[in-house]
């Protein structure tokens, strides 16, 4: 129960996260990209400011805990590789993100807003996920 | 260069930025998981509904979060992507393929995925960071195109 608590607080604080930086914003998203036009720095700072939080937070974890707080152990990625998967994917992921200006958080924390053209981009994402897990 | 920096509404950003680094650190510190939103939609496609309670929670989360804020503060809604319907598709299956087959996106391999500081997390970043920079680039600035 304590587990389901976490994810929902920690879900909540994102999904505010996200719209109180403005990143759940296509444009503002895409003003950052637009490095060679008219920048906007915003989202540099939202991952700044996300990682000085972060970063001491998941070192002095890993360093001090072996395990969580109220799970049995820490779920950490297995592979370890840099490998043609993870440049591909990421290439690919970029390009469709440059597209629209949404990654998959701020996608699925604009749905609340009820757009239609945010469904139509979630269940894309969805159909390119499903096809890349049927092809593994 | 500096005008862009002006005006950035930093508070906002900055409590912003803050409340996602807390999410991520709270969700590992407690539930041992990592706060990677793409990977939390995906596996729900992937493994038995059991599994996954904890997975819905959070993304149920992640959108009344956002409207919790807007609410709250009575901040506007942002605007709804300003993009043509087979382009916001194309992206949409780049988005879902390229974060599958990458394993994480902005928030797996952007936040979590740095704050271990993870190579692999770093490298996916930079290339992502790198593709999405040169393909706005390219489709705005070379091709003229509406995006």
């Amino acid at each position: 129960m304590l587990k389901l608590f976490i994810a929902l607080l920690s879900g909540l604080l994102f999904g505010a996260g996200l719209a109180a930086s403005d990143m759940n914003n296509p444009e503002r998203v895409q003003g950052f990209l637009d490095l060679f036009g008219n920048w906007d720095p915003a989202l540099m700072f939202v991952m700044g400011s996300a990682l000085i939080i972060a970063i001491p937070g998941f070192q002095i974890l890993m360093r001090y805990r072996s395990t969580p707080f109220s799970a049995k152990r820490f779920y950490l990625p297995l592979s370890k590789a840099i490998d043609k998967d993870l440049i591909l994917g990421a290439i690919l992921f970029g390009m469709g993100w440059a597209i629209v200006g949404y990654c998959p958080g701020p996608a699925i924390a604009a749905l609340g807003y009820g757009y239609g053209d945010v469904f139509i981009f979630v269940a894309a994402m969805l159909v390119g996920a499903k096809a890349h897990q049927l092809q593994k | 260069m500096f005008e862009a920096f002006q005006n950035v509404p930093y508070s906002s950003v900055l409590l912003g930025g803050a409340l996602i680094g807390l999410s991520s650190v709270l969700l590992f510190a407690f539930n041992g998981r990592i706060a990677g939103i793409c990977g939390m939609a995906f596996s729900l496609m992937a493994t038995s509904l059991d599994k996954n309670i904890w997975r819905i929670v959070f993304l149920m989360g992640l959108v009344s979060g956002s409207l919790l804020y807007h609410y709250l503060t009575g901040a506007a809604y942002p605007p709804a992507p300003d993009t043509s319907l087979p382009l916001l598709i194309v992206a949409g299956l780049l988005v879902g393929y390229g974060t599958s087959m990458g394993n994480g996106c902005t928030s797996g391999h952007g936040i979590s995925g740095l704050a271990r500081l993870s190579p692999r997390s770093l490298v996916a970043t930079l290339t992502f960071m790198g593709s999405a920079i040169a393909t706005l680039y390219i489709a705005k600035h070379l091709l003229g195109a509406t995006i």
